[in-house]
């Protein structure tokens, strides 16, 4: 047993530590991340946003912690109960354990595997059974309704992130993330692989279920769709989750594409100006980066109409699809011509 | 080499009872669930043996699609399950029968199969894997040595999801389509009519 201990026990302290500083980042930047999207929204909108709670309204998250905390969890008696328990848990952790492989800096990653990608794209992949349990669980139409909705928007679009990632991936020869991001990569290969960019950006719209693809919520018509009838703390891990996921699409984003926790635009600037681009750590670099594409989020919610789910479906299955495939093909042979296949 | 044995005996024993469930449980739904846990588990299994690549292709295809699909479908069935019951005890010979052939065939291969041609092959691939990942091996066999079988499966599937589509697939007459091409063509001049009103005539 002693043995076990000296071989194990260091090693899983550590771990441990690095697990409660990583869920505590994000659970701390899922409360500022709500207070930035009101923020956001209201500048957008000409209000101010939260402005009551603390300075500038930065206690307005915690406050609203603490209420969702206090109020009484109902649970429907017709619902089917382990089930309905479990979908808020489930999509909540699945928006957890995924940044075990996101590398944060130079070598700070909880788990260095492989098949990171593959990983990410699983733990992605399961997120939509939070959903359908809940609706199913629900025992109500609306919350169904929601569930389907949700189901079939997240199948769709994974296909085409799916193929947005064989394209990075036909680039940089690797599974492992953090050799994606430091893998260098030339500027025609960033151009070409910027469409692509734009395509992940909007199937990460759908595949977290937002603005404009909030069909599942949809509250003008089915009335808050899959977390009708959820309250208290199973809501506020339904939305946490759903933040979580929000930061998790944008760090993946930042790796695939933006170089991760490299200085920007290193391709493009003079040896002077990256020198001191250099200078700043990568952990900055990285949040600015998971920053800039949440603001696309909050963007798009403020400026776009909802779609409609027909288009929404036509958008992923009869353009999105198709675009991906064919740039699939063009990558794979553009690399092939210039004989630049990693 | 303790912790990978409590991490087997932990992930198999899960597998077995989600797999019992998945046959007992009452609710389809339940069923299903059960049958998730199974694959999420049977992942874990081949995470233990090392070939992560399989086991994040268990999850993201079965886990991810597959099962999704099945549980789309049994949740929007509209069966009395308890009726179904009743006639099921009339299967039983024919279930024992396959299970049956399925033991005997396992015996068949257990006879049969050396355990030491396993592991000399084994070692000898090992030794020539040398740094290369297993994804990188089973991309380069799978797509060297094995072209045409995988080709030829990944056809079979296609012709399958063809058939699929055209047994289900109805056109019904008289449905009203948007037709976004026709709409993107249409010109100014067939859409709108400026006409120059002259004020304080009412027309």
């Amino acid at each position: 047993m002693m043995e076990l201990w000296e071989t194990y026990g260091i090693w899983t302290a550590f771990t441990l530590l690095y697990i409660v500083l990583i869920v505590g980042g994000v659970l701390l930047s899922v409360a500022y991340l709500t207070y930035a999207e009101r923020k956001v929204l209201g500048g957008m909108q000409r209000r101010q946003g939260p402005m009551t709670v603390g300075p500038f309204g930065l206690l307005q998250p915690i406050a609203d912690g603490l209420k969702l905390f206090s109020k009484e969890t109902i649970i429907p008696s017709q619902a089917n109960k382990p089930v309905f328990l479990m979908a808020p848990m489930l999509l909540f952790a699945l928006s957890l354990v995924a940044w075990a492989v996101i590398p944060f800096d130079k070598g700070w990653v909880l788990a260095n595997i492989n098949v990171g990608v593959l990983y990410l794209f699983a733990i992605s992949s399961m997120g939509v059974y939070g959903v359908i349990m809940a609706g199913w669980a629900s025992n109500s139409r609306y919350a169904f309704l929601g569930a389907l909705r949700s189901a079939s928007q997240m199948v769709s679009y994974e296909v085409s992130m799916g193929l947005i990632i064989v394209c990075v991936l036909l680039c940089v020869g690797t599974l492992n993330l953090t050799e994606i991001v430091t893998t260098p990569r030339p500027v025609w290969m960033q151009i070409l692989l910027f469409p692509m960019f734009i395509v992940f950006l909007v199937s990460i719209l759908a595949e977290t279920n937002r603005a404009p693809f909030d069909l599942p919520e949809g509250e003008s018509e089915i009335t808050g769709g899959f977390m009708v009838e959820y309250s208290a703390m199973t809501f506020a891990l339904f939305f946490l989750g759903e933040y979580a996921n929000m930061i998790l699409m944008s760090a993946i984003t930042t790796t695939l594409f933006l170089g991760g926790w490299l200085p920007p635009f290193s391709m493009w600037l003079p040896a002077g100006i990256t020198d001191v681009l250099a200078l700043v750590p990568g952990l900055v670099w990285f949040a600015l980066k998971t920053a800039a594409v949440l603001f696309v989020f909050l963007w798009a919610r403020a400026t776009l109409p909802r779609y409609r789910y027909d288009q929404l479906m036509r958008l992923g299955w009869k353009i999105f699809l198709p675009l991906t495939l064919f740039w699939v093909v063009l990558v794979a042979g553009t690399l092939l011509t210039f004989d630049a296949l990693p | 080499m303790i912790i990978q044995a409590l991490a087997f005996y932990l992930f198999a024993g899960i597998l077995s009872l989600s797999a019992l469930a998945v046959i007992t449980a009452r609710n389809p739904v339940h069923s299903v669930l059960f049958l998730i846990l199974a694959f999420f588990n049977a992942s874990g299994l081949f995470l233990l043996l090392g070939a992560e690549f399989i086991a994040m292709i268990l999850v993201i295809v079965y886990v991810g699609a597959v099962a999704v699909l099945f549980l789309f479908v049994v949740m929007m069935l509209d069966i009395n399950f308890s009726d179904l019951r009743k006639g099921a005890m009339q299967y039983v010979p024919v279930g024992l029968l396959i299970g049956l052939i399925l033991l005997i065939e396992l015996a068949v291969i257990y006879q049969t199969w050396s355990l030491d041609a396993i592991t000399a092959a084994a070692s000898i691939s090992m030794a020539n894997m040398g740094e290369t990942t297993n994804t990188e091996l089973i991309g380069a066999n799978l797509y060297t040595n094995y072209v045409l079988p995988f080709q030829i499966a990944g056809l079979i599937l296609f012709v399958a999801m063809i058939g699929a589509i055209v047994l289900t697939h109805r056109s019904r007459p008289g449905v009203k389509r948007q037709k976004v091409a026709q709409q993107y063509a249409r010109q100014r001049d067939e859409a709108m009519e400026i006409v120059k009103v002259t004020p304080r005539t009412g027309a």
